[in-house]
């Protein structure tokens, strides 16, 4: 599928423009190995989307290419209006904050505070500034009082929480959360969620916890294959059966959805 | 608290010595090392002195020299060597004890020993009341290449997370019946260690990912801290000054 026959976006904060715009995007690793044909998505300003599929279905690949750390063969991914090309990618990174799976990899520094402040240190943020955006990131995830710890000494759902806010911190136009509840606890999963859900910010979330999309994403798209398969509101695509067993999707036992 | 900070060559406290900027620091005690390493051996009083100058800081940080004594012992495996010299060493001999000791090779272990000891004890003073943290700080206001900084400090952060990857791949080999004990099971641990070494350098990679995911672009962003003052240059540079004096009078005396 091309998209490319739309004008070019203005690259402001106008309301008209979409968080998130992926057209006709295509991608093949080096060794020929397709990983994504075709994907067009459109997130607007304040949706949270899942993003549902069985394992190497290509989800990951998708999120690598909204901050250009992945190049398209093919298509383009414009965030807020701006596309995600070389002379912008530090922009474009700002824009689009991803928490990566596992927060050992994403918290490198020795306290929190360091590790909150590492985002806008590097797009240009000082001083006071500073300051005040890595204590607000830290009191959003309810984690303001360990500023000064480090994150090998805190417990696994707080060190997610510290992950989102070293992301916060950097005032993202999209949040891009990589499996979120992946070895929590279900009290640190429900915590979580009650932090997404107070954020009030753009949110696409890459997650095999399909009880989890229902809470938090009120519309759902599935890929597979790298192609995207599916695209509606949450519940009613948790209740196609055929649908989610044709990709390897299931709710957990116990779990029906009418 | 202070959990940021914890490591076990560190010891709390909020002296007048634990207060000193950290470059400040690392400038007194590196320049307090070379006092000592360009004391001639023979000036054995020099020796003492530095010790004695030690000791006073120690007793303004409030360390109890029994904490620093085991610390030091870290240095153990280094001078053994030292310990054979006496033996080995070229002629002439003197007898003390029953035993033939070689004057040269007695001087040289003497050396060793003495000027290793109070190095080990100056770089063990300065981790004392120098979290590691400010440490880092330190080197880069000293203009240390960032790329070097900054992999000290990915070190700092990471050597805790393999560690516990290794703790749980050992696990993992004893449930299934390892006992590395035996010579022929020793190829498992190697193999494990081979293991440990790709999941490292896969992590480096997704640690990478991340820093560039929030816009790191090869050098770490600094964040503002207090500037020193020259008094504080005077106060530590004080530490120093002592020790070059009492160089310079070993090599006039000797």
């Amino acid at each position: 599928m091309s998209a490319h026959t739309e004008p070019a976006s203005p690259p402001a904060a106008d309301p008209a423009v979409a968080s998130l715009d992926v057209r006709g995007l295509d991608f093949a690793y080096p060794d020929g190995t397709t990983a994504l044909h075709g994907v067009d998505l459109r997130i607007e300003p304040g949706e949270r989307v899942a993003l549902l599929g069985p394992n190497g279905a290509g989800k990951t690949t998708l999120v690598l290419q909204l901050n250009g750390i992945l190049a398209p063969t093919g298509g383009e991914v414009v965030v807020g209006g701006l596309p995600v090309r070389k002379p912008h990618l530090q922009e474009v990174r700002r824009r689009v904050g991803i928490v990566f799976q596992d927060p050992d990899d994403q918290l490198f520094m020795p306290t929190v505070r360091e590790d909150v402040a590492f985002g806008p240190a590097n797009f240009g943020v000082r001083g006071d500034e500073l300051t005040a955006r890595v204590e607000a990131a830290l009191e959003a995830v309810g984690m303001a009082e360990h500023a000064d710890r480090s994150p090998l000494h805190l417990s696994g759902g707080q060190r997610r929480r510290v992950a989102l806010a070293t992301v916060l911190s950097c005032d993202p136009e999209i949040l891009v959360l990589d499996e979120p509840s992946s070895n929590l606890d279900p009290v640190a999963r429900r915590e979580l969620a009650e932090v997404l859900l107070g954020l009030d910010r753009t949110l696409l979330m890459v997650t095999h916890d399909l009880p989890y999309a229902l809470q938090l994403c009120p519309r759902s798209v599935v890929v597979d294959g790298g192609r995207i398969v599916a695209d509606g509101p949450t519940r009613a695509l948790l209740a196609d059966d055929g649908m989610l067993r044709a990709h390897r999707l299931e709710l957990p036992f116990g779990f029906t959805l009418a | 608290m202070g959990a940021g900070h914890s490591h076990p060559l560190y010891l709390e406290g909020s002296s007048v010595v634990h207060r000193l900027p950290a470059e400040v620091k690392i400038v007194a005690a590196f320049l307090t090392v070379l006092c000592v390493v360009a004391t001639p051996r023979e000036a054995f009083w020099a020796f003492g002195g530095y010790l004695l100058l030690l000791a006073a800081v120690w007793a303004a940080a409030r360390i109890p020299p029994g904490w620093m004594a085991r610390r030091a012992l870290i240095e153990a495996p280094f001078v053994v060597l030292a310990v054979l010299l006496p033996f080995t060493g070229p002629d002439p001999r003197f007898e003390w004890a029953g035993l033939s000791l070689s004057h040269a090779g007695t001087l040289g272990a003497w050396n060793i020993l003495a000027k290793g000891t109070l190095g080990v004890l100056t770089s063990l003073t300065l981790a004392a009341t120098t979290p590691m943290r400010d440490l880092l700080l330190g080197l880069q206001r000293l203009r240390v290449p960032a790329l070097v900084l900054t992999i000290a400090t990915l070190m700092l952060r990471y050597a805790d997370v393999i560690a516990g990857e290794a703790r749980r791949m050992r696990l993992a080999r004893i449930a299934r019946g390892h006992d590395p004990r035996f010579l022929w099971q020793a190829g498992a641990t190697a193999r494990g260690i081979g293991s440990l070494f790709i999941r490292s350098y896969e992590r480096g990679e997704r640690v990478h990912l991340a820093m560039l995911s929030r816009g790191w672009t090869g050098t770490m962003p600094t964040t503002g801290a207090p500037a020193t003052v020259r008094s504080q240059w005077l106060v530590a540079l004080a530490l120093p000054l002592v020790a070059a004096a009492l160089a310079v009078t070993g090599m006039m005396t000797t």
